[in-house]
């Protein structure tokens, strides 16, 4: 039996050899509010089919908000989030989430292994316990990333990179085709660094769309193949070629491009 | 002093198992109040269904277990969900919001029990606050022989059934969820784009606790609830850091400190000379105390004392690589 | 009954029920102007445990003023006993936080229950050493004020007066605390100290409403009155006054109540009339009570929805449904077609929606946090010159 909530339905996804299915997620004119305040504001946006996408924008742009909503965590004020055009409910299982490394209790009593086997619990469902073969496939996520030496490690002990490393483990255990990460090269090592790079291009390699929200400028080039700039709304999207240039950064970071209108009367 | 067997099997042997299962069960359940951090909903939850209580033999004008059963248990969810609104639609943090809801509802609970006492009947907030132990009385046994006689157990009170019955589902109910209540408590926001309702699981645990604590007031109050939800959780979440082990732990030191406590009050007096028990559920209380006490001074590695021992030594290699370098 | 509810009300029943009266009242005052600033802390719970840990300190004090040959109970002794096991628990709990992995919620509940366990247990051996003069040791978990002699409610109130006039006084630097502790400990504040302070009033007022309201409901009063008062203000002097009024005005009311039906435990009657003045601040206040921020949220979904809506029509996308009744009532929608004051209304939202995202796009940092923006009109919210500068940039 498997976790279906609220929109019991078929998962649909297109021939991956298509070069025209529907796209891995399409956003249209999504806006969300906390209270008063919008924080995101007629987001419209078409993923392409596989690749690394980078989310860039200044500290309180509602980057992690985008990822939220699109996840269906967060409520909407208006718009709809497809994902391989599907309302995201109903595609649960083609999407993987790695959310900030703060948003979980690390004193928590699992282990390494117990926290990437939960990326399988969607496949595994109601009332069967983990097993051996969900245990070897979350064995097997974690020796991607470089830490199958700690699968028994109390997930407290491990330093922050080895952390942010697991979580990836378990993003990869979902076996998704979509996947939302959250920041995942804040405060990490360079090591962490690296396996976090190695795993985003072999998901690359394998036709997955990664989205990934990204603070670092002088890193998103190299990266990421495509990028979506923001600032509570839209402001450009493309490949990084063409999308990440000073005009446009400028414009998503308000460094104030353009003249502010100067009243006559109060210049002296 | 001297005590023989048909006493003790008929006055405190079923006192004491009792205490036990209340025990053994509010300390299962208790470790996902501790994981989420809502120790204090067991308190809030204990306290709200006060009035439940007293609607429920209000209406059914007995002293019947099963009306006032439903009463708490419908009390519980509407503080759960008096609670969850007021956190989130007042915008109040938790503590607060558990706060205003649960003195509210205790305090409509007890005029409720004086208006109840204007008409003649007695209903007292005292038996829910401290359980009425030692009231509890098996008088089928005539010796230790009873022990193995199927009739006698069949006269068993309804108090210790009730609580066997409530251990098994607690047992069985994280047996069978275990992997849900791990996740939706470690990781809500996973747990949803999984497709498991954290939201539901959250109130099933409160329901859960509820249920529990319910059972339990009967026999040995709300304080000793309350006690026995958060003490021995906690004190195994200080020697462990696995969920398995943690879970067994708990449910150990549980009966340890209904062992402990119920032998403290029942023949600790006695012993000292003095004729009357002490408060048996205040003494278990008292005892998980003691247990939480030292599992965090002398836990092996998140004990007070253990820890600064580690440092201690780290510091010493730290003088010793000094004068290493030095010399 | 009405005019001896006027009469206790207005002071007028006679000084021993005024004076309880006003001691009541006092005590809520300090309760919620204590409360506010616990409440801001984050620490409104940790003052259950400390008002359950007093038991084991009445209990041994009763216990020490029976070996000492007291006459009866001495209160002075009993308040001194709980205020010492009180303060005893509070520090259990900060050492529990502090020194183990366990969280505050769980040290609180370890605490709360272990100590009234004990306190519990103590009682019962006090009982059965029938000393006498215990009876009225099982008022302190409920309370009671008809208990309450005249020195004792003119003792409580002159406290309770001055527990708020310590947060007045304090005011400034409890502000600092509350708001960003990290920060006034950089600014040099003493935050320890003040923290202290605070949990000292906390303890006061506790404790001198042991005997009122019992130490099972005390923590109400340091809870409901700035929760209630949370709801009518987001300005810290207002959130302080309202709250000290709204914990008065439950003294005030409940202590007339339980003059008038002795029978009811005066604590919880005071607590059901904090919690009714609860109940209406959290869905009538103006500010941020339920009803005001539905409607708020509702209306801005539905000019979000009619926004959408108009812009589709003038586009040539026809609306059905709800959304297509409701045009149609304000006007703007007949027989699926716009109507000519639709599509004024149609061509002014499309207008306000581009000036919106060109100042989005070209001034982010100067987004108003106030305004709805993208739904307020904007020339209500932008000075007029920057509208104009917007439209010569955004409209064709």
């Amino acid at each position: 039996m498997q976790y279906l909530w609220r929109t019991p339905g078929s998962h649909t996804l297109p021939e991956e050899a298509s070069p025209i299915g529907p796209a891995p997620l399409s956003v249209r004119d999504l806006t969300v509010a906390y209270h008063r305040k919008p924080v995101l504001w007629n987001v419209d946006y078409t993923a392409p089919n596989g690749g690394l996408i980078a989310v860039v924008g200044p500290n309180g742009a509602g980057k992690s908000t985008l990822i939220k909503a699109c996840l269906g965590l967060v409520p909407r004020v208006s718009g709809t989030v497809e994902v391989f055009g599907q309302p995201v409910a109903k595609q649960r299982r083609l999407i993987g989430y790695v959310p900030q490394r703060e948003s979980v209790d690390w004193d928590f009593p699992v282990s390494a292994l117990d926290v990437v086997a939960m990326g399988r619990y969607g496949k595994i469902g109601w009332f069967r316990p983990v097993s051996r073969a969900h245990k070897e496939a979350a064995l097997h996520a974690l020796e991607r990333v470089g830490m199958a030496d700690f699968a028994r490690r109390q997930i407290g002990q491990l330093s922050g990179g080895q952390q942010q490393r697991v979580f990836l483990a378990r993003a990869l255990a979902q076996e998704a085709q979509l996947y939302f990460m959250d920041e995942p090269f804040a405060g990490v090592d360079a090591a962490t660094e690296r396996a976090v790079l190695q795993v985003l291009r072999d998901l690359d390699a394998a036709g997955r769309t990664v989205i990934c929200v990204h603070h670092d400028l002088q890193t998103v080039a190299e990266y990421f193949d495509h990028v979506l700039l923001m600032n509570t709304r839209v402001v450009a999207h493309g490949p990084v070629a063409r999308t990440l240039t000073p005009e446009l950064l400028g414009r998503t970071y308000g460094g104030q491009p353009l003249p502010l209108p100067v009243r006559e009367t109060a210049a002296p | 002093m001297t005590l023989s067997a048909q006493e003790f099997l008929q006055i405190d042997f079923p006192a004491l198992l009792a205490a036990v299962l209340a025990c053994a069960a509010c300390a299962l359940v208790g470790n996902f109040l501790v994981l989420r951090r809502q120790g204090m909903m067991g308190d809030a939850v204990s306290h709200a269904v006060l009035p439940g209580i007293v609607a429920g033999f209000l209406i059914a004008g007995t002293r019947e277990t099963m009306p006032m059963m439903v009463g708490a248990l419908a009390a519980a969810a509407l503080s759960g969900v008096l609670i969850e609104a007021v956190r989130r639609l007042g915008r109040l943090e938790s503590g607060a919001a558990m706060g205003v809801v649960f003195t509210v509802m205790f305090a409509a609970g007890v005029v409720m029990i004086e208006q109840a006492a204007a008409r003649g009947v007695d209903l007292d907030a005292d038996c829910v606050l401290y359980g009425q132990l030692e009231t509890i009385l098996w008088l089928a046994p005539t010796g230790w022989g009873s022990l193995l006689d199927p009739a006698a157990w069949a006269a068993m009170p309804r108090e210790v059934v009730t609580l066997a019955a409530v251990f098994v589902l607690c047992v069985a109910l994280v047996v069978l969820f275990r992997k849900e209540l791990t996740i939706t408590t470690f990781d809500p926001a996973l747990a949803s784009t999984l497709g498991i309702p954290a939201g539901l699981f959250h109130y099933g645990v409160v329901l859960l606790v509820a249920a529990t604590a319910i059972a339990a007031f009967e026999a040995v109050g709300s304080i000793l609830v309350i006690a026995m939800l958060i003490a021995p959780p906690a004190a195994a979440r200080l020697l462990t850091d696995r969920l398995g082990v943690q879970l067994v732990l708990s449910v150990a030191l549980g009966v340890l400190a209904a062992v402990a406590g119920y032998g403290a009050a029942a023949f600790g007096p006695l012993l000292l000379g003095g004729e009357h028990s002490l408060s048996a559920a205040g003494m278990i209380a008292v005892a998980s105390g003691l247990i939480l006490a030292l599992a965090a001074l002398f836990g092996p590695t998140h004990g007070v004392l253990g820890r600064r021992r580690a440092l201690g030594r780290l510091r010493g290699a730290g003088a010793v690589a000094a004068e290493g370098r030095s010399s | 009954m009405i005019d001896e509810a006027i009469r206790i009300l207005t002071f007028q029943a006679g000084f021993n029920s005024a004076v309880v009266v006003a001691g009541t009242a006092a005590l809520g005052l300090a309760g919620g102007t204590v409360g506010t600033f616990l409440l801001l802390r984050r620490r409104a719970l940790v003052s259950d445990a400390l008002s359950h840990a007093t038991l084991p300190g009445i209990a041994v004090a009763f216990l020490i003023g029976a070996a000492l040959g007291l006459p009866g109970r001495s209160l002075p002794l009993l308040l001194a006993g709980a205020v010492a096991s009180g303060v005893l628990g509070l520090l259990t709990v900060q050492w529990l936080v502090r020194q183990t992995r366990l969280t505050e919620d769980s040290a609180i509940g370890a605490v709360l229950s272990v100590f009234f366990g004990l306190g519990i247990v103590l009682l019962s051996l006090i009982q059965t050493l029938e000393l006498g003069g215990q009876a009225g040791l099982k008022t302190f978990i409920l309370g009671q004020t008809a208990a309450m002699a005249q020195g004792e409610a003119i003792a409580i109130g002159l406290l309770a007066a001055g527990a708020a006039a310590t947060v007045a006084l304090l005011f400034k630097e409890l502000r600092a605390l509350a708001f960003d502790p990290g920060f006034a400990a950089v600014q040099g504040w003493p935050v320890a100290r003040l923290d202290l302070a605070l949990m000292g009033l906390a303890t006061l007022v506790t404790v001198i409403g042991l005997q009122t309201v019992g130490l099972i409901l005390v923590v109400a009063l340091l809870i409901i009155p700035p929760a209630a008062a949370r709801f009518w203000t987001d300005r810290l002097s207002v959130l302080t006054i309202a709250a000290a009024a709204i914990g008065a005005l439950s003294g005030w009311l409940g202590a007339t109540l339980s003059a008038l039906l002795p029978k009811l435990p005066a604590g919880a009657v005071i607590v059901l009339v904090a919690g009714a003045i609860f109940l209406v601040s959290f869905l009538f206040a103006p500010a941020r009570g339920l009803l005001a921020v539905g409607l708020r949220n509702g209306r801005l979904r539905l000019s979000f929805a009619e926004r959408r809506a108009l812009a589709g029509l003038l586009a040539g996308r026809p609306v059905d449904g709800p959304l297509a009744w409701w045009l149609g009532a304000r006007g703007f929608l007949r027989d699926g077609r716009l109507t000519p004051r639709g599509e004024v209304a149609a061509k002014a939202a499309e207008r306000n929606r581009r000036l919106w995202d060109r100042f989005l796009a070209d001034y982010p940092a100067l987004v108003p946090a106030h305004a709805n923006w993208g739904v307020d009109p904007i020339d209500e919210v932008l000075p007029g010159d920057m509208v104009r500068l917007l439209e010569e940039r955004a409209l064709p």
